[in-house]
């Protein structure tokens, strides 16, 4: 550690660490633009300029390593003056439409100009004006505003990896640009609002709807992917506004994916907001009541057995929970959370868990990717992978892939093999790749979904995890075998045994008339058109999208940012959404409309509240019982044993993986229900398709 | 496709010949492969050069930037950042000859007005930056040029033109116009920067004893 004093008081920093860091050790505020704690130091915007002892002239404290002894001064008159005077130069071209701009109120500008700024300005010559870029449907310019901090730059070539913004010219004609006028073409561009210390870069969607102090800010669960983002809903008005990254440097840091943020819209189109019952072939709207009686007069003399249910993508733990217990309470065991035909190796928790935690990924020193493309399926950990690539340098971090990129993977990536059956290759050590995994100190393979939905997933599986152990992934100390889940519902499913019991249905075999009644919660990805006419399907759910067309009961359930919420990310971390807003109408949460139905048909659940339904959720898996993101490592042990004969069955089939993903911008009924969503679509286009098998 | 720094009209596509690809050779053999995207001012320059040979305006268009990214292996953006940043890469067309006169105070005391004027008069250009109505010449107004010793400096492509005024500028541009290129260098009776007439001091102690 290198001793430094801040203004007379001694803190102690990591060697390495800049005179910015030492000032905040020391609990200084420092005034800065550029700077930004994830991206590398540019030192433009000259705003956190310091007094050094013995320096001749102010420093730029970000960009200034410490040296032991080091006297850094940060409230003297030179630091203030010339605090001053680098903000008389940012707001010279800066056009003060503060009461039109968007970022008004939460603007570092305005913030650090009510500190270091001037009430009257001495410029009186013309002010430069730049044109603005047309950056795609999500963000919004006002180049003008733009004072050329670079964060935008450094953030979209270091984190996103699609170097497509840059800054041309010099001097006054210097401005940001993708040059070409195109959409950025990046996952995460919503996080460059975030960056943007003023209002040059804002979103689109939410332009001119609200005031940052308007909002009522409610911290929830991000579950347009399975890797729980930390978000924070705001509302104003009983409408969801828009929605932020929360900073958690264990699951997101402090990014957001671009259909976690935008498809908000979706929220307030296509929702259910009453109770419909199908009376000769058509929905009619019913009240609450006669919904649920007539409901249960279907379940009237139906078998226990031949009840089922299907669980979708953004349920929260609470409602899988209480729709287990009503069907299990009837006799049925016919449940399945895995609408996409998944396979799991469900015998410990570790089989379907992303072992190694995200925070994993910094630590990983080689990388196979099998079945799986994080850029759609989880932007937010692709830019991790990304991180990790960037930081580990040249030939650092070696990635392989079996599968077909259907984008450009924002790291480089040597393509192993199209099929599983490339896996024997590097398991028998034909494969050069197999030597890398093998020298790897903590090799990491992810396995997604194109990989597990396919006949061959479990033998898919036993060949992964036999190279895990071949290659050392699998130590007391490192697990490096991850499942990659695409939805978010997903594990908390798992971890409350939402699947089949011993003689149960499948979702496959429910879908295709295994089950009289067929509860889908949610479930809308599933091949309905499978459904025989003579299955009765009951929808609960927020969304009027493909099953609820289907149905014969609609029951108005509520959206993520509607309910007090419980999910599971892909490494197993138990994390608490809060409700932000009312759901619509009639619309309740679903765990309570399961609870009064369970009354309704004579099965009536041990429950009353949400603690006891969670109580309950923990006496199932103990897992449920840490609350929020405190969470300890959840991270399931993996046993270093062999692979479980159960799971060792078929054989790997040469057939291409496709990737699940087809279009990252319209996967589930919410963002098929927002505009801008569809937007994006229609802007980025759908990836390529992959030749069929 | 047209930002402030660059022109609508750009042509469809551009290679390096073989006297370029000679010169990338030589360049990119100086810095080691997998850090190539040093090479992008020389590449850059090689291509501007490569256009005045061919079409006689020596310019860099956006698809010569495209193709020096993929040589490079680098992203298109970082070579629009350094093409549009450095002022001797022309990012628009420019005349056959590019006339840069230096309007910094050393040239400007010894009569750089007087030079641009000349300019004005023997092309016809009305500006900086403009070019003749014939398409031979562009002015550029230039900062300093390194040879205040020889102010004012007219630079001709990538010749200096040194102690100029406004006679020997339009004598230079008469030259030029008729195809021939004058000797670089002063043009006035002094060897480099010497002083006028020969030289004053260190001279062959003959002539010192003779004095």
């Amino acid at each position: 550690m290198v001793r430094v004093i801040v203004d007379g008081t001694p803190v102690d920093v990591p060697p390495g660490s800049s005179a910015l860091q030492a000032c905040e050790a020391a609990g200084k505020e420092i005034p800065r633009f550029c700077y930004h704690e994830r991206l590398s130091v540019a030192g433009n915007c000259r705003m956190c300029l310091v007094e050094v002892a013995r320096a001749p002239k102010p420093v730029a404290s970000c960009g200034f390593p410490v040296a032991d002894g080091m006297q850094i001064f940060t409230d003297t008159e030179v630091v203030r003056r010339a605090r001053r005077a680098v903000m008389e130069f940012l707001l010279i071209n800066h056009p003060l439409d503060c009461p039109i701009c968007d970022q008004g109120g939460e603007c570092d500008l305005q913030d650090q100009a009510y500190g270091y700024g001037s009430g009257i300005s001495r410029y009186k010559e013309d002010k430069r004006a730049v044109t603005d870029k047309d950056l795609g449907p999500l963000v919004k310019t006002v180049m003008t505003r733009c004072i050329q901090c670079t964060r935008c730059v450094r953030f979209s070539t270091e984190v996103a990896g699609t170097p497509e913004l840059g800054l041309v010219s010099r001097g006054e004609n210097a401005e940001i640009t993708t040059y070409v006028e195109k959409a950025l073409t990046s996952e995460l561009s919503g996080n460059l609002i975030d960056v943007c210390p003023v209002g040059a870069l804002t979103a689109k969607p939410a332009a001119f709807h609200a005031r940052s102090w308007e909002y009522k800010k409610t911290d929830s669960i991000d579950v347009m992917d399975a890797l729980g983002t930390n978000i924070q809903v705001q509302a104003r008005g009983g409408e969801v506004m828009r929605i932020v990254p929360r900073v958690n440097d264990e699951v997101n840091e402090e990014w957001l994916s671009d259909k976690g943020r935008f498809s908000i819209d979706g929220l307030k189109r296509k929702r259910l907001d009453r109770p419909w019952v199908r009376v000769h072939g058509k929905l009619s709207s019913v009240s609450w009541k006669d919904a649920l009686i007539a409901l249960a007069r279907r379940f009237d003399g139906v078998p226990g057995d031949k009840v089922g249910a299907i669980a979708g993508d953004l349920c929260d733990a609470e409602s899988l929970c209480a729709i287990k217990d009503l069907l299990q309470g009837m006799g049925s065991s016919n449940l399945d959370c895995r609408q996409d035909g998944a396979w799991y190796d469900t015998s410990s928790r570790s089989g379907y868990l992303f072992n190694s935690d995200i925070s994993g990924i910094d630590q990983a020193d080689a990388l196979l990717l099998v079945g799986t493309m994080p850029r759609h399926e989880a932007p937010v950990l692709n830019a991790r992978i990304r991180k990790r690539f960037v930081e580990a340098g040249r030939g650092g971090f070696p990635i392989g892939m079996i599968g077909t990129p259907t984008a450009d993977m924002t790291y480089d990536v040597s393509v192993l093999g199209s099929g599983p059956d490339t896996l024997a290759d590097l398991l028998d050590g034909q494969h050069a790749f197999a030597e890398v995994l093998k020298n790897a100190k903590k090799p990491m393979i992810i396995l997604g979904h194109a990989a597990l939905t396919r006949r061959d997933a479990p033998a898919i599986y036993a060949a992964c995890r036999d190279l895990a152990h071949a290659c050392g992934a699998i130590t007391p100390q490192w697990q490096g075998l991850n499942i990659l889940h695409t939805a978010a519902s997903r594990v908390g499913a798992l971890d409350l045994g939402f699947v089949p019991g011993p003689h149960g249905c499948d979702a496959a075999s429910m879908l295709r008339g295994g089950v009289e009644i067929l509860w889908l919660l949610g479930a809308d990805e599933v091949q309905l058109d499978r459904i025989p006419p003579e299955t009765f399907v009951v929808y609960l759910g927020h969304h009027g999208d493909a099953a609820a067309k289907r149905a014969d009961i609609i029951l108005p359930g509520a959206a993520y940012t509607e309910k007090a919420g419980t999910y599971v990310n892909t490494a197993g971390r138990v994390q608490r959404a809060f409700r932000a807003v009312f759901a619509p109408g009639e619309a309740r949460e679903d765990w309570r409309i399961i609870r009064a139905f369970s009354e309704v048909v004579g099965h009536t659940l041990p429950y009353d509240t949400l603690e006891e339904l969670r109580a309950h959720m923990a006496q199932i898996n103990p897992v449920f019982a840490y609350g929020n993101t405190a969470v300890p490592s959840l991270v399931g042990e993996q046993e270093s044993g062999a692979t479980p004969a159960s799971v060792r069955d078929g054989t790997l089939m040469a057939t291409p993986l496709r990737p699940v993903v087809q279009d990252y911008y319209q996967t589930n009924t919410i963002s098929r229900a927002s505009q801008t969503m569809a937007e994006c679509s229609r802007v980025y286009g759908k990836a390529p398709a992959v030749a069929a098998e | 496709m047209s930002t402030a720094w660059t022109p609508a009209e750009q042509p469809d596509s551009f290679v390096f010949d073989a006297a370029s690809e000679e010169e990338i050779a030589g360049v990119l053999s100086k810095y080691p492969q997998e850090r190539k995207a040093s090479a992008v001012m020389p590449l850059l320059y090689i291509a501007q050069r490569q256009m005045g040979r061919v079409t006689g305006s020596a310019w860099v268009p956006v698809v010569a930037m495209d193709v020096i990214a993929q040589r490079l292996d680098m992203a298109v953006m970082r070579v629009y950042e350094v093409a549009s940043f450095y002022t001797m890469f022309n990012t628009r067309p420019i005349g056959r000859y590019h006339l840069q006169v230096c309007t910094t105070t050393p040239c400007w005391l010894r009569g750089s007005d007087d030079v641009v004027e000349a300019c004005q008069k023997a092309t016809g250009i009305q500006h900086f930056g403009g070019t003749s109505a014939d398409g031979l010449f562009t002015m550029t107004e230039v900062e300093c040029l390194g040879a205040c010793a020889n102010a004012p400096i007219l630079q001709v492509d990538d010749d200096y033109y040194e102690d100029m005024n406004a006679e020997r500028t339009q004598a230079v541009i008469a030259e030029l116009r008729a195809g021939r290129r004058p000797e670089p260098g002063p043009t006035v009776n002094r060897s480099v920067s010497a002083p006028l007439g020969g030289r004053k001091t260190l001279l062959p102690s003959s002539t010192v004893e003779q004095e």
